[in-house]
């Protein structure tokens, strides 16, 4: 027996639906956000294993820079939760209803 | 025979720990099993031999953003039970049941349709990181800078969102006093330029 690419892809399709589940229940904003860095993270399985079995670099390169843009994305989405955080006093999506949705 | 073991370990480890992210109610929980996950994903990374973007994996996610979600957590103050309001849990299953299956479709269609071509082949006598390099350096030159500039303005944008007026709390003060304070801050600024 022996670990394919399908394992791998099919290890990171299940990450990726355990994100999706997470960004489809949570309300807390703060909690979205661990979601989506797990998306990232399943995304980053499947380029480095095709990578792997494909014998090539580009896949890598590609996880590289979703690193870099996860970084970015907690930097300003931090910042951004601090400012309604500190106008609202609370974190929550149902709370942002100011365009009247 | 390592690498089937190491694989399942892994793979059931970091399901459990992501599982753990998703569905508990506790945010330091969360947070603690989200970290313990990306250790384990860097597992993959190394057994892949992709080891520069393990060590990465591990520096990047569980060294700064984790950092920066503790913070977070502290001034959120979400340390406390979190309640959330839940209309009808079992759409949501439904709906992550049936994106699985899509995703599942989406990674496995290309690879039976058409074969990939390798555009930059790993050099086995250089390792990983080197051949990372080159390739950086040469190949994805323009996009890496991109990458830079992109985490400069993230940078600055954190600071100005969350560094400005710390010593205020813009939670205590009604929508007037916030226009007022802003209106006191241009003010001094049109003077100088009248200097």
């Amino acid at each position: 027996m022996e670990i394919t690419l399908a394992h791998y892809l099919v290890l990171s399709s299940v990450l990726f639906a355990i994100g999706l589940i997470g960004v489809m229940r949570r309300k807390n904003l703060l909690m979205l956000f661990f979601a989506t860095e797990i998306l990232l993270n399943a995304t980053n399985i499947g380029f480095a294993a095709i990578a792997h079995f494909h014998n090539d670099l580009t896949g890598q390169m590609f996880a590289f820079f979703i690193i870099a843009i996860a970084a970015s994305e907690v930097a300003v989405g931090l910042g951004l939760l601090i400012v309604m955080y500190k106008r609202t006093g609370k974190i929550d999506l149902d709370i942002m209803t100011s365009m009247r949705g | 025979m390592f690498e089937v073991v190491a694989f399942y370990l892994f793979a059931a480890l970091t399901i459990a720990m992501f599982t753990i992210t998703v569905m508990t109610s506790q945010a330091l929980y969360a947070l603690t099993a989200m970290a313990a996950g990306m250790i384990f994903i860097s597992a993959f990374f190394f057994m892949l031999g992709a080891d520069f973007l393990g060590v990465v994996q591990i520096i990047v996610y569980t060294g700064a953003v984790m950092a920066l979600y503790a913070f977070g957590m502290m001034f959120f103050d979400t340390t406390r039970t979190m309640v959330e309001k839940r209309e009808n849990p079992r759409t949501i299953f439904i709906l992550g049941v049936l994106a699985a299956t899509l995703v599942v479709f989406i990674f496995i269609s290309p690879i039976i349709s058409t074969h990939l071509e390798t555009q930059y082949p790993l050099e086995a006598a250089s390792g990983n990181s080197q051949a990372i390099g080159m390739i950086l350096f040469t190949k994805f030159l323009v996009p890496f800078e991109v990458a830079a500039v992109m985490l400069l303005v993230a940078m600055i944008a954190g600071i100005v969102l969350a560094g400005k007026k710390m010593d205020k709390s813009l939670t205590l003060m009604a929508e007037e006093e916030i226009a007022l304070m802003g209106a006191n801050e241009a003010k001094p600024d049109s003077q100088e330029g009248a200097h």
